[in-house]
């Protein structure tokens, strides 16, 4: 097809507006990392942030000496980990069973799944499971809880039902059992699915603050999320900071405010581009049926 | 629920005839190792799926602490009679539920749509994918991050925001305080943060539809905008409608997440949602049977919607869920 004028006109309008969306996405959190570095005068500055015009690094210093952000961002890096590890193991053994046509009353266990995604307790009956567990006050309720997203597990199945049965017929022909299958066989041959709910996980992890609010007392066991919401969102504030030189530290309200948001979203901001193709693929809504 | 006998199973070549049961365990046992690892999974269901679903007698009680939920009294429907008839919140903060869930729904559904259909036109295949990634960004964020950058980027005497609102000659907005504008500052932010995720799946539907329709369709004279109207939109129909039905069931979720780090007793009116209310209500107040019956009535809506769009998605012809 031969451009025409009238489509050439439209490719430059996308192209202006793209370019515009993309500035949207992108400039608060350019202007949140230079907030960060400001001094205190150019933090309170109108306008425009794309770098510090008055560059300090003592909001970051303040920030990174803090015993508790150091706590949070262990528990959050433990969370992240185990529990997407955990998931992941956990959401095979569950999506495996369920894609093998031959598995005897298999709708019947794929709609008792199914149907939790549109039905549960709610938050109080709940919370009282918890509690009766004695999951409160444990990095436990970090990870076990929330387990199994049925969602990610449905997408897992329906990409083991589409890898072709001779794969596992010749691996029960060599004497293989079915665990061995999986592990062996079917998981490495869904890397690339695998991968994709690795992140989702993981970010879901790192990104988690609401268990975390009403599970965990125990500043020993609280994450960063957590703490970012003390300093950033409820009444607390920075006077948390304040324990020594505080008419210093209080002239830095917004540049730590913006210090411990930025040092909270670094990892993601870090890892996205390299690891941006994976977040996506896989995605496609596999239908529900099957 | 017939349980289909294995290809390898050669069930047709044996004799005696197996009671029903006696055959179902045969199966069973042949499947032995699915079920070890099944059987894990299943539990865990049982109990944070399944368990929770006995607290929900909590709605029909009066709970006492020291009793625990079995012991504590049934008082019928007392607390429905009461939200219903009584409460001076109830129907605030339902209303406020369905009116943001609905703006999300008006605006936020079709926004991804639309973006799209306008990232399927660039011509530019690596511009293309920076756009995609840049779109993205947001989604991965929580919203206790991001309601921290719009504190700053949305106040009233030093955000940029109103730099730029104050530059064009307009008065400066209190996005987040003033009750008149909270509700276009939560569907709006929330677009800015789901627009670009939410592109995935269409843009999916969209890369499947075969070129020899377009092809056609020139041939025959339709220009850009009747291509779209009538191969690109009918294309993606059914991932439209799979994806309405998904959102209906969420009609009642009004960004609980987005809510409770945005809102402050200044916007209450018109911000405060059931999730909220329960949060606050429940678990900072102690109103347990109460919130717990505010809980189930949500519940219950939200089921009755999916299956009933998922009746009418089917009466039209389109795949359902179920």
């Amino acid at each position: 097809m031969k451009p025409t004028r009238g489509n050439q006109i439209f490719q430059a309008v996308l192209i202006v507006f793209m370019i515009l969306l993309c500035i949207v996405m992108l400039y608060p959190f350019v202007h949140m990392l230079s907030i960060s570095l400001s001094t205190p005068a150019e933090s309170l500055r109108t306008g425009i942030h794309l770098y510090p015009r008055e560059v300090s690094f003592y909001a970051w210093e303040r920030v990174l000496s803090r015993s508790d952000i150091w706590i949070g961002f262990g528990n959050s890096v433990f969370r992240t980990v185990v529990g997407t590890i955990c998931s992941i193991v956990f959401m095979s053994m569950g999506a495996y069973p369920l894609s093998r046509k031959y598995l005897p009353h298999r709708s019947f266990f794929t709609m008792l799944i199914v149907f939790t995604m549109f039905f549960s307790g709610g938050l109080i009956p709940t919370y009282f499971l918890i509690k009766n567990l004695g999951l409160i006050d444990t990095r436990l309720v970090y990870i076990i809880p929330g387990l199994i997203s049925t969602f990610s597990m449905l997408i897992l199945r329906n990409f083991f039902q589409a890898i072709p049965e001779e794969v596992e017929d010749s691996a029960k022909i060599d004497g293989a059992n079915d665990l061995q299958i999986l592990f062996r066989i079917i998981m490495p041959l869904s890397l690339p699915v695998l991968a994709t709910l690795s992140l989702w996980s993981a970010v879901g992890h790192w990104n988690a603050w609401f268990d975390a609010v009403l599970y965990i007392q125990d500043p020993a066991k609280q994450v960063l999320t957590t703490f970012l919401r003390r300093v950033v969102i409820t009444g607390e504030d920075v006077s948390i900071f304040s324990s020594d030189s505080q008419s210093a530290v209080l002239g830095y309200a917004e540049p730590i405010k913006a210090a411990t948001l930025m040092f909270t979203a670094l990892p993601i901001i870090v890892v996205y581009p390299f690891l941006q193709k994976y977040f996506v693929k896989g995605t496609m809504v596999g239908s529900l049926k099957g | 629920m017939n349980p289909v006998t294995s290809p390898e199973s050669g069930g047709q070549a044996v004799t005696r005839k197996p009671s029903k049961l006696a055959k179902t365990w045969k199966e069973y046992k042949k499947c032995r190792y699915l079920f070890l690892l099944l059987t894990p999974v299943l539990i865990w269901y049982a109990i944070f799926a399944y368990a929770p679903l006995y607290g929900i007698q909590l709605a029909f009680k009066d709970f006492r602490i020291m009793e625990g939920i079995w012991n504590s009294p049934w008082v019928g429907f007392k607390h429905f009679e009461f939200l219903f008839f009584h409460s001076p919140d109830f129907f605030k903060i339902l209303r406020n539920t369905v009116v943001i869930s609905f703006y999300h729904i008006i605006f936020g559904f079709p926004a991804p749509i639309i973006l799209a259909l306008l990232i399927n036109e660039i011509r530019f295949s690596k511009f293309k994918k920076i756009t995609q990634s840049l779109t993205y960004l947001p989604h991965f964020f929580s919203w206790v991050i991001l309601s921290g950058i719009l504190l700053t980027l949305l106040s009233p005497s030093t955000g940029v925001v109103n730099y730029l609102i104050e530059l064009v000659g307009l008065k400066p907005i209190y996005f987040l305080g003033d009750p008149n504008y909270f509700r276009f500052t939560l569907v709006t932010s929330a677009i800015w943060k789901e627009i670009g995720w939410g592109t995935i799946i269409y843009l999916a539907a969209l890369s499947g539809i075969s070129p020899d329709l377009y092809e056609a369709a020139v041939m025959d004279g339709a220009n850009r905008w009747k291509q779209t109207l009538k191969i690109t939109l009918p294309s993606i129909l059914p991932v439209v409608v799979l994806m309405f039905i998904l959102r209906t069931g969420g009609i009642l979720d009004a960004g609980f997440d987005q809510i409770l780090n945005l809102y402050s007793p200044a916007t209450y009116e018109v911000a405060d949602i059931l999730d909220t209310y329960v949060y606050r209500v429940g678990l900072q107040n102690f109103q347990f049977s109460l919130t717990t019956a505010v809980g189930l009535f949500k519940n219950l809506i939200a089921f009755t919607l999916v299956l009933m769009t998922n009746y009418v998605a089917k009466k039209l012809g389109q795949e359902g869920l179920f």
